[in-house]
């Protein structure tokens, strides 16, 4: 017998092997076509605006676009000594078009953020350029302001040229690229910045352990207690859940401001006197607990799950063989929970890094996060090519932590509820 | 939970210090939505209990919050609440019908990519908001979208649909997909098997994901503060606006009708839950 005759067919006389293959083949496009609505709809509305943040927070376009002559002729120059008339030549030039265009204002802002005192001169040189006559334009420049002269302005302008920058990103760690091209700290006075990182991950670490602490005790009473009892105590957990963050963060306000409820209490029990009531919002406090309650429930749900699977009957396994009750605990209990634990953490954790409205409405000047920072920069200074940079340099650290997580724990252990 | 009689004393104190910790847990969750209750009740104008409250005197109370809520004049509550109606409900239809679909095609076991696919279509659940805020912002602002409601409405489905596609998936993880089949070679078309067979059996989930998704776009207020104008002020906004410039009892009022509707929508989703799992328990 050959091997073509081994064959299975099909009845139409097709090999059954190519038939499947083509069955499998079609099931395949039908499962990706019933995907492809809601994949497309993301990809366009959502996934290629994340890159288009990318591209605008390194893009610096603008300066090389409205010199590029000069930029042209600096290519020759060196930068150690005063630049050649062509480069003066070139850059009068541009300058000119853009008067013309009455954009030089632009041009003026963006030099002076890369160093001071563009502002002045490049105003008294749109003044003076009418009365330029043709050819020198090396002298005639140098001629309205000594600053022309100043070989370091030369270099500013040289320095815009790339068409991209790591700028923003290193404005965002309080750095900045100095004269000679090295990365330096901003001087330490105006670092703002470093501090927000900071504190976001300081505030959202002891959130995530002031809830991990709350959470525990009550995920093992709702998971040990009968039904009847536990779906009753289950609805303090998910009343707050279910509730607008708004109306939760406004009764926090209202809770902890200086006539309210809980100062209120304590100057009736006697701890503190009634005319030195202590702030409790605008400030750190007020972020911590409001951000620990409203976040509380994402904690305990995951607990819940997992404490649920575990049979009583190991802690009693623990004890029967001569563990004390806390040895049973800590031994068998405990490692049980540990994929819930790290959901629930992990869940927190990122919540709790990317806050926005609780710590802007509770937080006050020193209770505000990063989040805060890119929302002023996006709402306020319109510098949205920063907020950009900031925005991914926040999504990096998600991403990082969901790396680390999935290294430790595995992402598929993740439950919710 | 009584302790066994043969309880060492001090095991049982740690006992009772355990049960008063969850008490003092408890009380932390569930407190602060309470004090809302009394003060939107308040004659007054401030946001504190008046001596005439801690009499319970009947004059220190009055409907007068929720009088001005709905006919006090310039009070953008109506616009607000018609607007977060209004893209709410078609953010939901959107979510779930989207939604639905894709996680059909991702229960398939043919699905290629299954993983990349999955984290893609749930990334707007990971990101962080303002993330998605700013990125969103960019691309309706490219679009020409800003400011309006079909724009807060396609940002609303963005952040609503992952909800729809975990909890359908979840659901379709029990189904039994011989009944499926069983249909197909009675001599029913896809569609009317989907409509018939399919559908009945993963609504309690598609209801529940929904519901996810209708909550999730009638409390957002990050994403809607990059995008709308004046004329889509919806009730988070007029809500963040008034906490942060003065709070009024009428914010009060307010979220004690919004206390109401999620109680409302958390029995809701609890009894679909039930129900769900009921009748997964017994395809199983």
């Amino acid at each position: 017998m050959s091997s073509e005759e081994q064959k299975i067919l099909t009845t139409d006389g097709i090999p059954l092997e190519v038939s499947l293959k083509k069955a499998e083949r079609k099931n395949k496009i039908k499962a990706f076509l019933l995907v492809a609505p809601l994949l497309l709809f993301l990809l366009i509305t959502y996934v290629f605006p994340i890159g288009d943040m990318l591209m605008r927070s390194v893009d610096d376009k603008m300066v090389t676009k409205m010199l590029p002559k000069t930029f042209k002729a600096m290519e020759q120059w060196d930068g150690k000594e005063l630049p050649p008339e062509e480069v003066f030549e070139a850059f009068y030039f541009d300058y000119k078009l853009l008067v013309e265009e009455k954009t030089f204002g632009k041009l003026s802002t963006q030099l002076n953020y890369t160093k001071n005192g563009f502002k002045t001169i490049l105003k008294k040189l749109q003044r003076k350029m009418k009365k330029f006559e043709e050819g020198n334009y090396k002298e005639q420049i140098m001629a309205v302001h000594p600053r022309w002269e100043n070989v370091e302005y030369w270099r500013a302008i040289k320095r815009r040229a790339p068409a991209y920058t790591s700028q923003k990103y290193l404005k965002g760690i309080d750095m900045y690229k100095n004269e000679d091209g090295e990365i330096v700290n901003v001087p330490e006075d105006r670092q703002i910045h470093r501090v927000l990182w900071l504190r976001t991950l300081e505030i959202a670490f002891f959130v995530t352990l002031l809830c991990f602490l709350m959470a525990y005790p009550i995920a093992h009473l709702l998971a040990t207690l009968p039904m009847k009892y536990s779906n009753l105590l289950m609805i303090c957990v998910l009343l707050p859940f279910w509730t607008s963050l708004l109306v939760r963060t406004a009764s926090w306000m209202i809770l902890l401001q200086q006539q309210g409820v809980v100062n209120d209490f304590f100057v009736f029990i006697g701890l503190v006197p009634d005319d030195a009531r202590p702030e409790m919002m605008f400030n750190k406090t007020g972020t911590y607990v409001a951000m620990t309650q409203i976040l509380l429930p994402f904690m305990v749900l995951p607990l819940y799950s997992v404490m649920k699977t575990i049979s009583p009957s190991l802690m009693r396994a623990g004890k029967s063989l001569g563990g004390t009750p806390f040895v049973a605990f800590w031994k068998v209990y405990f490692p049980l929970t540990i994929p819930g634990i790290g959901a629930g953490c992990l869940l927190v954790f990122i919540l709790a890094i990317g806050y926005y409205i609780t710590p802007a409405l509770v937080g006050g000047a020193s209770g505000t996060l990063i989040s805060n920072q890119i929302a002023f920069h996006m709402k306020s200074t319109l510098d949205w090519s920063f907020a950009s940079a900031m925005g991914l340099m926040l999504l990096a650290g998600v991403l990082a932590i969901y790396w680390v997580y999935n290294k430790l724990v595995g992402i598929d252990n993740i439950k919710l509820g | 939970m009584a302790l066994p009689k043969y309880t060492e004393p001090h095991y049982r104190i740690w006992h009772y210090i355990y049960l008063f910790i969850c008490t003092c847990v408890f009380f932390f969750l569930i407190a602060p939505l309470f004090v809302i209750f009394p003060l939107s009740f308040n004659a007054e104008e401030f946001l504190s209990f008046s001596d005439g409250m801690k009499r319970l005197d009947p004059d220190a109370f009055s409907l007068r919050w929720y009088k001005d809520m709905i006919y006090g004049t310039k009070n953008p509550w109506g616009l607000a609440a018609k607007n977060s109606f209004i893209i709410a409900i078609f953010a939901t239809l959107g979510s779930v019908l989207l939604g639905t679909v894709a996680a059909l095609g991702l229960s398939s076991r043919h699905m290629p990519y299954k993983g990349l696919i999955m984290a893609t279509l749930i990334s707007p659940m990971i990101v962080p908001l303002i993330i998605s805020g700013v990125a969103i912002f960019f691309f309706m602002a490219k679009a020409g979208l800003a400011a309006t409601h079909t724009g807060i409405v396609l940002a609303h489905i963005i952040l609503g649909t992952p909800f729809v596609v975990i909890t359908v998936t979840a659901t379709l993880s029990g189904f039994d997909h011989s009944v499926t089949r069983a249909a197909s070679s009675l001599g029913s078309d896809p569609v009317n098997t989907f409509m018939k067979i399919t559908l009945p059996l993963i609504l309690p989930g598609v209801i529940s994901g929904g519901l996810f998704a209708f909550v999730t776009s009638f409390d957002e207020v990050v994403v809607v503060l990059f995008l709308a104008g004046l004329e889509n002020t919806t009730i988070p906004i007029q809500m963040w606006t008034g906490l942060r410039e003065q709070l009024s009892p009428t914010i009060l009022a307010v979220a004690t009708c919004l206390i109401i509707l999620s109680t409302l929508i958390l029995v809701t989703a609890e009894l679909l839950r039930r129900r769900s799992e009921r009748l997964r328990g017994i395809n199983r």
